[in-house]
């Protein structure tokens, strides 16, 4: 006998003990609404997934179009496109690794080196603000500095006679998008740091303290190795998102004249799909997308395990 | 001793700095809009208006589409948050409790959802099938809860004591009983917590009613932001040719106004965010 089919014998002896309906029923009820909304919007879109293989067309409908094969995914892999979303993709997840991440360990390594419980407290309530505010705004904001009759634009031609397409060209839109990820979560980011590092016995540091430990000491001895291993996990989870960027922000970043190197996978099934109305090429693309990203993540995992850590799952 | 002060003066300083670079954006915001534009028109820099100036804010309360996509945002706002909260705590209610058959199956169902999803376009299909496009609906149901919420909101109620449930039942409570005078009245910080959790999401959501809402006067605020701020050269939108047109009609005081203006709800409500986020976000990180 499989395992599952013990767990369904166990599951239905439970059910006649327990007094079926009576005691249960409420409970099922209770639980109908969401377990119907994970069915709807969850499992049903996977079906979808298999339009894929089809030449799906909305007039004779998902069951009747034809199918394709494999014919889409030979397109997909054999264009320059595919190549160009990996690196796209591939590249602004790698920036945000190496840009980012450091920036909020740094960050959190600061403000658990105040002293002072009202200074951090502030300092906290401030570099959190930006996280809650949506990609819109932040957009905005980004026009009002970025833009090209925006502030920074402008102290440059004052300056330095200088005018930089920051929003309008290939060369600035990998830099900025990271910068614009930092200003607005890299405080959100340290939260779960400072977790880790409230769990440091407080003698390590006293003992630091009368071994003559410089600060810089204490930081690389204590402090670090007190969030190891919440590093270690983060650094586990990002690499196994490698293939999420934050889509809103990108959606909103990307243009015309940027398209080289905004064009990420998600960008390209919005773009093919729900504009050119190429749902099938779309939904391919996609595919390939939700497919890597759950091999990595599953890898991720595997990976945080064999370090000894707990699982995210 | 010396060195220790000169790391603390650093580390002090650096961080008013950092603190700094989040706050002057908002006061530049905020002067900007006050100023008439001939003021800020070539990106000067100021933090505070040479010369006062409410022609903006005359100008967004006056204008129809703006109060009207604010109205929108309330609704949905308001509307998605009880649709989520409800959906949120009655499922992981159900799930919290050991002695239901086939919870681990459930559990299973929903965390799979965490790791592999249909996508954009099947989703979509999906909405669109059920007729919801040009709804509210399409917006607040694909959204109403997420895998990580059931997880997070169960594993609070399992840690609510047992013998409270067989006392209320002793005292002849049914189950939903339970759930609504002896439950619910404990798990308020939770239900605080996810509520502004909810209500952020409602209120920063923009690409659900783009691709999902057709005539733009059932828009909520961020998408119609995002039209007034526009910068030339964007062609991802069909219409964004006209969306920079009108942005530059609009002035950089209403474009600022405008921004601020729709963060405001969300800045309002950031003292009690910041109260029980920070306990939320790590809420996330207990396991069973």
């Amino acid at each position: 006998m499989r395992p599952w089919m013990g767990e369904v014998v166990a599951m239905l002896e439970r059910t006649r003990r327990l007094g079926w309906p009576g005691k249960l029923l409420p409970y099922y009820v209770l639980a109908a609404p969401g377990i119907a909304y994970f069915l709807i919007f969850h499992y049903t879109p996977m079906w979808g997934l298999l339009l894929a293989f089809k030449d799906y067309s909305p007039f004779i409908g998902i069951w009747n179009s034809p199918w394709s094969g494999f014919e889409h995914f030979r397109h997909f892999f054999s264009t320059n496109d595919f190549w160009n979303l990996l690196r796209n993709t591939l590249l602004i997840s790698f920036y945000n690794l190496a840009v980012f991440f450091p920036t909020t360990i740094v960050l959190a390594i600061m403000m658990n080196e105040v002293a002072q419980r009202w200074f951090k407290r502030l300092a906290q309530t401030v570099v959190y603000l930006p996280h809650f505010l949506s990609w819109v705004v932040i957009y905005g904001m980004t026009i009002t500095f970025f833009g090209p009759s925006g502030v920074i634009n402008h102290w440059l031609e004052a300056g330095f006679g200088m005018n930089f397409k920051f929003l309008i060209s290939n060369e600035w839109f990998r830099p900025l998008v990271v910068f614009q990820a930092i200003w607005k979560d890299a405080g959100w980011g340290t939260v779960i740091l400072l977790a880790a590092l409230a769990g440091i016995n407080p003698e390590l540091y006293e003992a630091a303290k009368v071994d003559g430990a410089g600060r810089f000491r204490t930081i690389w001895h204590i402090t670090l190795p007190g969030m190891k291993s919440t590093i270690v996990i983060l650094l586990l989870l990002q690499l196994g998102s490698s293939m999420d960027t934050n889509f809103m922000q990108i959606f909103l970043m990307a243009n015309s004249l940027n398209l080289d190197v905004s064009n990420v996978f998600d960008l390209y099934v919005y773009r093919v799909g729900l504009q050119q109305f190429n749902y099938s090429y779309a939904i391919t693309a996609g595919l390939f997308k939700s497919a890597a990203s759950l091999i990595l993540v599953l890898g991720a995992n595997y990976a945080v395990r064999k370090m000894g850590e707990d699982g995210i799952f | 001793m010396i060195k220790v002060k000169w790391f603390d003066t650093l580390n002090a300083f650096f961080l008013v700095l950092i603190g700094l670079s989040v706050l002057i954006p908002f006061v530049y915001i905020t002067a900007v809009s006050f100023s008439p534009p001939s003021e800020s028109l070539g990106g000067r820099f100021y933090l505070w208006p040479k010369e006062w100036s409410f022609a903006a804010y005359d100008y967004l309360f006056h204008a129809r589409n703006f109060i009207r996509s604010l109205q929108n945002s309330v609704v949905i706002t308001v509307l998605g948050t009880c649709v989520n909260l409800l959906i949120s705590i009655t499922l992981s209610y159900a799930l919290s409790k050991r002695f239901v058959p086939g919870r681990r199956i459930a559990l299973l169902f929903i965390f799979f959802t965490m790791i592999f999803h249909g996508g954009m376009i099947p989703s979509y299909l999906v909405v669109k099938s059920l007729g919801l496009i040009d709804s509210y609906w399409a917006i607040i149901l694909p959204a109403a809860t997420s895998a990580f919420n059931i997880m997070v909101i169960r594993t609070f109620f399992q840690s609510l004591p047992e013998s409270l449930d067989e006392a209320a039942r002793i005292d002849g409570a049914g189950e939903f009983r339970i759930l609504l005078s002896v439950v619910l009245p404990l798990s308020k910080p939770i239900i605080a917590t996810f509520a502004l959790f909810f209500m952020v999401q409602y209120w920063n959501e923009f690409f659900s009613a783009i691709i999902y809402l057709n005539d733009s006067r059932d828009w909520p605020i961020q998408p119609l932001l995002r039209q007034m701020v526009a910068i030339s050269a964007s062609n991802i939108s069909a219409d964004a040719a006209l969306d920079a047109q009108l942005a530059v009609s609009l002035g950089p005081n209403v474009q600022n106004a405008a921004i601020l203006l729709a963060m405001l709800p969300i800045v309002a409500v950031y003292p009690f965010l910041q109260k029980y986020f920070a306990k939320g976000a790590m809420l996330g990180s207990i396991k069973e």
